[in-house]
């Protein structure tokens, strides 16, 4: 199998390719036919010719993109095994966000499953993550490091809960990625008994509807209108990240900054953005779960596409597990750097 | 520990200054003696123990997690503290006693503070709560977190020590011991704790708190100025049993024992441009060189037993006397001069390069005094005899300071000149050409004008009016960014440090060699463009360093300041650059545009003109 690995899949300048399919899997830039593992934007880009994906990436795509994001859809039910050219696919849960799905691809007597972005912890608003035994498993390594071990959420929307009852006066503006934390946040904290409003900052609003269209309770998430901002005391407000130190959070009355990323793991990431409230919950896999998915999946050989791929690669080997870094650009912005503001706010998800 | 240690994490989270003051208030108020004090000694410097040296954390970590892992880590998080805390196998992985009372946690009561721990408790599911996963498994020890061969059930839970305890062992431990005693408590804490514990030992304690703020929270409890606390802490020990009583209103105002104590300095602020001055009125302003040397202060006065007692303190009130006994000698007066600590030699003020040589080393010994004399040029007066000068005028304490160093007529103490000027326009024709205005051959050692309000009395920190500090223009050189490497603190896993070069005629043509390396001047916002710009021209990774594209036709010009220039062996180059940093960004200029390292050599040779050690007027040398 290793041998032909490189028939099944292997790397352009539009990233990965299926030369035997014909097909790119989470391509950078627009090509004929495109497999997507999920919405976020790094992942899903407009301008392809034909989009394979579930149903929910498709309408999540349709939301941010338009009806037209694409010459022709096809939906991949899950479990569903497809023939493409010379290889079957199949698409299976990764947990990540609301849709995303590990591409399975067969031929030559063998299977490579690419990940895309996954999580093994438990999330309200997906599906759980499936173990897809494979011979090449191609993995991210956004918090590829043994620092990052992702606490329970409930203790960290506790903390968040109780920040509001310490200081019921102030509002407490939550940052959050616009696609899956935000509604994850949402519904962990109707877990935990918030049932007063969940305001929103605007650019929140069209996926958080399309979550309630899928069936995702998330309770009443108004949107924050501009002149009532000052009235918002103890209220809890989601906005982008890239709005958590502009003007519009400063009219809140004496606002707490929160930002709910797996990087608030680290001090000096929480300081760089100015967040006095931490929040670690994280839409990708720790250092134990990227580890042990590794061991799960029985692959013997791993690609690491993006993040922290030294360390996924070294532990590999100590385990005899071949391994190789790809170095994709443009996925997660190398999921280290905190988003350039300038750039598009959904391309902020690539670093949750 | 545990409430020092979630102390200092919301400290380190708080921004706000009036913030900061009540959780320190809050804290002193409802933590008992001593914890409370050696917290305070912690937070104000106070804490006299051998530290636990980097290496030595490293080893534990090692021990415990793949050194590899452990490095690449290291590397991202920018903190070995912080690393060592995240990472370090911990006590989570323990199994908890039966019946801990966690049972609680689905009525949704906690009892404790421990979230960090608790949230980490999903890996050992308690009865009648299912795990959210149940299939995650406790980690191997292989994956850098997982735990040791460990204690079985029936081990008592880990000792959480108090800071007090951790103190006292420090200060008692024989260094061997050390390492097991660390090991225990970074087991007993939580991550809070661990990294509370890891920046305490190792002498790194910096969470925003001054050691002033940290008065000011003290002399708060009892409704007293951050300066009446000032005034008694030089006679105080940790763990300050008697300040807490004073405050409280339990206790008599602790006597000062120290007749030489440290007096907190002024500090000063920029002029950024000329124009600023404008607002300031030439008439009302005395000025002075700035001395490229290191600010001290000389303090003496008797003890009880009628001996004199020396002291020369650095401007955080670092007690240096032991590293200038040829200073101390000369502090045969009962007061306090500040003034700044500078080599001469043949009574020329030397470069702060030799300076350097002179702070750099361990033992004082004979040939170091003799070749790096150092000397105090005076520029204040805060005691005498007794009195408090602080509170009079600074052309009142000049004219005290004057009398004082005329009076001693000792080589070690001359006066700081006043540079005389008139207009702005003056000042700044003194400042572009000191040699000009008297200034002589030290005007090499001089980095600028200092301006004192001459009505200004002397206020510890930095007053925003009374003094400014006008330094001399930088030197410019446009240099091409060759490699990036991540920063640390606040730019942790950002690209933030850069190493640049200058062109030079190389075997096979011009090639760039490095020059240097600048870590700010940059704003966020271009710190962000330039860590994508490296992340996006990235030509080999060599472990955190990266190598970008450097060449003729490709490349990144930036414009770096820099205040001078030393010869150096490290520098493939042979030059080294003094204070450089990133002064413009040249997204426009064609790398072969960048300057030659000419430039830096013509810099380097007016600079060279250092007296050998021991050369004599006749110039033996």
């Amino acid at each position: 199998m290793p041998k032909r690995a490189s028939d099944l899949l292997t790397l352009t300048r539009e990233g990965l390719y299926c030369p035997l399919g014909r097909f790119h899997v989470d391509p950078t830039r627009p090509v004929e036919r495109a497999l997507i593992t999920h919405g976020h934007a790094d992942h899903a880009r407009a301008g392809h010719g034909a989009v394979l994906a579930t149903g929910q990436t498709l309408r999540i795509m349709a939301t941010r993109y338009g009806e037209d994001f694409c010459a022709r859809r096809e939906e991949a039910p899950l479990g569903k095994r497809m023939r493409i050219g010379d290889v079957t696919v199949f698409f299976a849960p990764a947990g990540h966000v609301l849709g995303s799905a590990q591409i399975a691809i067969e031929g030559e007597g063998g299977r490579i499953v690419v990940s895309g972005d996954y999580k093994r912890a438990s999330d309200p608003t997906c599906l759980p993550f499936e173990v897809v035994p494979c011979d090449v498993f191609i993995t991210e390594a956004t918090f590829g490091l043994p620092v990052f071990r992702h606490p329970d959420t409930r203790d960290e929307v506790r903390k968040l809960l109780d920040s509001v009852k310490l200081f019921p006066e102030r509002a407490h503006i939550v940052g959050a990625y616009a696609l899956g934390k935000a509604q994850r946040v949402m519904a962990l904290l109707r877990e935990e008994g918030w049932d007063r409003p969940i305001h929103l900052h605007g650019a929140m609003e069209r996926l958080t509807a399309l979550y309630k269209d899928e069936g995702i309770p998330l309770g009443e998430t108004p949107k924050v209108v501009a002149a009532d901002r000052k009235n918002l005391h103890g209220a809890i407000v989601l906005c982008p990240p890239s709005s958590i130190q502009d003007l519009w959070s400063r009219k809140f009355p004496d606002p707490v900054t929160a930002f709910a990323s797996g990087w608030m793991r680290v001090r000096a990431r929480a300081r760089q953005k100015g967040v006095e409230l931490p929040l670690v919950i994280s839409d990708h896999s720790d250092w134990p779960d990227l580890c042990r998915t590794i061991r799960d999946t029985g692959a013997e050989e791993v690609w690491v596409t993006h993040g922290q791929e030294d360390a996924l690669v070294h532990w590999c080997g100590t385990q005899g597990i071949r391994a190789k870094p790809l170095h994709l650009l443009g996925y997660g912005d190398d999921g280290e750097a905190e988003p350039d503001p300038a750039s598009s706010p959904a391309m902020e998800e690539a670093s949750s | 520990m545990n409430d020092f240690a979630a102390l200092l994490d919301r400290l380190a989270y708080e921004p706000r200054r009036n913030a900061k003051l009540r959780l320190l208030q809050d804290f002193f108020a409802g933590t008992p003696d001593p914890e409370r004090g050696w917290a305070l000694a912690a937070m104000t410097g106070g804490l006299t123990f051998r530290e636990a040296k980097p290496a030595l954390i490293r080893g534990l970590v090692e021990e415990r997690v793949d050194p590899v892992l452990f490095g690449l880590s290291h590397n991202y998080v920018g903190d070995l503290a912080e690393t060592t805390a995240l990472i370090w196998p911990g006590p989570l992985h323990q199994d908890p006693p039966p019946s801990a009372g966690e049972g609680a946690r689905g009525a949704g009561g906690r009892g404790e503070r421990r979230p960090r721990l608790a949230a980490l408790d999903q890996t050992s599911p308690e009865a009648g709560f299912p795990s959210p996963d149940p299939l995650r498994g406790p980690p191997s020890p292989a994956e850098g977190g997982g735990p040791l061969p460990g204690p079985g059930h029936n081990n008592p839970p880990p000792h959480v020590p108090t800071l007090a305890e951790v103190v006292e062992t420090l200060a008692t431990t024989p260094k061997r011991a050390l390492p097991q005693h660390l090991a225990g408590w970074l087991d007993a804490l939580d991550e809070t704790g661990r990294w509370a514990l890891l920046k305490l030992v190792t002498g790194n304690l910096r969470v925003g708190v001054s050691a002033r703020l940290a008065k000011t929270a003290i002399g708060a409890l009892g409704g007293h100025e951050a300066d009446a606390v000032e005034q008694v802490w030089h006679g105080l020990k940790p763990p300050y049993a008697e300040l807490f009583a004073w405050v409280e209103g339990r206790g008599e105002r602790p006597e000062s024992l120290n007749p030489a104590p440290f007096r907190p300095p002024m500090l000063s602020h920029p002029i950024e441009e000329e124009a600023d001055l404008d607002k300031l009125d030439a008439e009302a302003f005395s000025a002075e060189w700035k001395w490229d040397g290191i600010r001290v202060q000389l303090a003496g006065g008797r003890d009880s037993h009628g001996s004199q007692v020396r002291k020369v303190y650095s401007r955080t009130g670092e007690d240096i006397t032991h590293a200038f006994p040829d200073l101390a000698e000369a502090i045969t007066f009962d007061g306090a001069i500040d003034g700044e600590l500078l080599i001469l030699r043949e009574r020329r003020v030397q470069s702060f390069n030799v300076l350097q040589q002179r702070l750099n080393r361990k033992a004082v010994t004979g040939k170091l005094l003799e070749d790096f004399p150092a000397h105090v040029r005076a520029y204040d007066l805060l005691a005498a005899d007794g009195e408090d000068l602080r509170t009079l005028p600074f052309a009142e304490r000049r004219a005290r300071l004057e009398a004082l160093v005329t009076h001693l007529d000792h080589a070690r103490i001359d006066l700081s000149p006043v540079v005389p000027f008139a207009t702005w326009p003056d000042l700044a024709a003194a400042r572009a050409d000191p040699a000009s205005v008297g200034a002589g051959a030290d005007a090499d050692a001089i980095e600028g004008v200092m301006l004192k309000r001459r009505d200004s009395p002397y206020l510890p920190g930095r007053p925003k009016g009374p003094w400014w500090k006008w330094k001399r223009e930088p030197h410019i050189v446009d240099a091409v960014m060759m490699y990036a490497q991540r920063g640390h603190g606040k730019r942790s896993s950002f690209y933030s440090d850069y190493t640049f070069g200058c062109w030079r005629a190389g075997e096979a043509g011009d090639e760039l060699v490095p020059v240097g390396k600048a870590y700010h001047g940059f704003t966020d916002a271009e710190l962000q463009k330039l860590d994508r710009y490296v992340r996006n021209n990235t030509v080999k990774r060599f472990g955190p360093v990266r190598e970008v594209t450097h060449g003729r036709e490709a490349g990144l010009v930036l414009e770096i300041a820099f205040e001078g220039v030393q010869r150096s062996t490290r520098h493939k180059s042979g030059v080294a650059l003094r204070f450089p940093r990133v002064s413009r960004i040249r997204w426009d200029k064609p790398p072969a545009e960048a300057d030659r390292i000419d430039v830096l050599e013509r810099i380097l040779a007016r600079g060279e003109k250092e007296i050998a050690p021991g050369a004599t007027m006749e110039g033996s040398e």
